[in-house]
This record gives structure tokens, C-alpha cells and sequence, in this order.
């Protein structure tokens, strides 16, 4: 039963760890930031959870003690890795105005479509608001 | 068999943070140094775990979920603040 769980653990640690390296070379490797959300948000989650995986078979095998606490690393980030991919790509779009990334293929630049609507795109729904530095009181 | 296993892994995420220092020194805009800390956030979370497998010891989890914790505050906070220029608002 200790091979077992053995094997297993190493496997998943192997695999783990391999898929995050595979997420973090997408990341330095691709042409724009569209495509290099890519790879954090998927393959390193997976890597995240197979190492987390990979804790919650040794402990209780090998450590002699069961804990919750990779259960709940596992499900906080499950949770807010997709969140925080949504939220980097709407500041990509805001930060770009109407321009999109260039083709990866033909390198041709294009432009937001319009919605064919009164209402904008909500990334540029946002109030023009100047940065003001001061206190709260004087905005 | 599982020392091996986490010599592998310290090596492939020791990789892996150099890939994400490089964007984060590299990125052109501002956004890809947001992700690119997101990532090292991740990754430095897989290292603990690993860490503590190798130690065998339960101390590392409160680590691990206190780094997932703060990492996803500060991107959102990161990206609120470019969004709207403030956070809360």
C-alpha cells in the first residue's frame, strides 16, 4: 500500500510541476498578452493541483495525520484563478483603447467592433474620472 | 522514490519563477508585470507545498494560504486601480 501511494505521489509531484513549468515558458514564449494569459491560467493551475493533489495522498499516508487545509488551498484557487485572468484581460482592453493585439499569423492589427447598440462596450462605460491625489473629501 | 520526484519539481519550478522574473523585468505593459506576478504568486505557492512534503511538517499550509490569499488581493487591487483609478470606491 506505501508503494502504491509511493508511485503515486511521485507521478503526480512529476506531472505537477511539469505542467507549471509549462505554464510559466508559455508565458515568457508568447507574441501578445491575450496569448500569454494562456498559460497562467491553465496550465499553472493544473500544476498547482497536482501538487496539492500530490500533499493531500502523502499526508495522511506517510505524515500519520489527515488535514483539510490542501482542500481548502485547492478550492480557494480553483476559485480565483479564473477571476483574476478575467480581470487582467478586461485591464488589457481598457489599457488598450479600441485597438486588439496584432494577428500572431499576418501580424494585421485590428479594432474593436461596435456593439450596433447605444451602450459602448462596458470596459469604456467607466466614467472619466482624473486620478486625484488627496483627501477623500475633495473628490 | 518521492525525493527524486521533488528534486524534479524544485528544479522545474526554480524554471519556471526564472520564466516569470523574465516577463516581469521584460513585459512591455504594465498588465503583463500584473500577470506575470500573479504567475510567481502560483508558483511560489507549488514550491511551499512542496517544501512541506519534504519536511513533512503541517506549518506550510498556513503559509501556502496565506500567499494564495494575498497574491489574488493584490492582482484584483492592481487591476481595479488601472481600471478605474481607484479601488475603493
Amino acid at each position: 500500500m506505501k508503494t502504491f501511494a509511493e508511485i503515486v505521489v511521485s507521478v503526480l509531484i512529476v506531472v505537477g510541476a511539469s505542467a507549471a513549468l509549462v505554464g510559466s515558458w508559455a508565458l515568457a514564449r508568447f507574441p501578445s498578452l491575450m496569448t500569454r494569459l494562456h498559460g497562467p491560467s491553465k496550465a499553472t493551475t493544473l500544476g498547482v493541483g497536482g501538487c496539492l493533489l500530490a500533499s493531500a495522498i502523502y499526508f495522511p499516508v506517510f505524515g500519520g495525520r489527515y488535514s483539510a487545509h490542501e482542500l481548502l488551498i485547492t478550492l480557494f484557487l480553483f476559485l480565483t484563478a479564473p477571476v483574476s485572468a478575467h480581470m487582467i484581460a478586461k485591464t488589457h482592453l481598457h489599457c488598450q483603447g479600441r485597438r486588439l493585439d496584432p494577428n500572431p499569423a499576418d501580424g494585421v492589427q485590428e479594432v474593436i467592433p461596435p456593439t450596433g447598440r447605444e451602450a459602448d462596450w462596458a470596459t469604456f462605460q467607466a466614467p472619466e474620472k482624473k486620478a486625484q491625489f488627496g483627501p477623500p473629501s475633495s473628490r | 522514490m518521492i525525493a527524486h520526484a521533488l528534486t524534479f519539481g524544485f528544479l522545474c519550478l526554480g524554471l519556471a519563477m526564472a520564466c516569470n522574473v523574465f516577463r516581469l523585468v521584460r513585459g512591455p505593459t504594465t498588465v503583463d508585470r500584473i500577470l506575470a506576478f500573479d504567475t510567481l504568486t502560483v508558483n511560489a505557492i507549488t514550491l511551499i507545498i512542496l517544501f512541506g512534503i519534504r519536511e513533512t511538517s503541517d506549518l506550510y499550509f498556513e503559509a501556502a494560504l496565506l500567499l494564495a490569499m494575498v497574491g489574488f488581493v493584490s492582482t484584483v487591487a492592481y487591476c481595479k486601480f488601472l481600471l478605474r483609478s481607484d479601488i475603493v470606491e
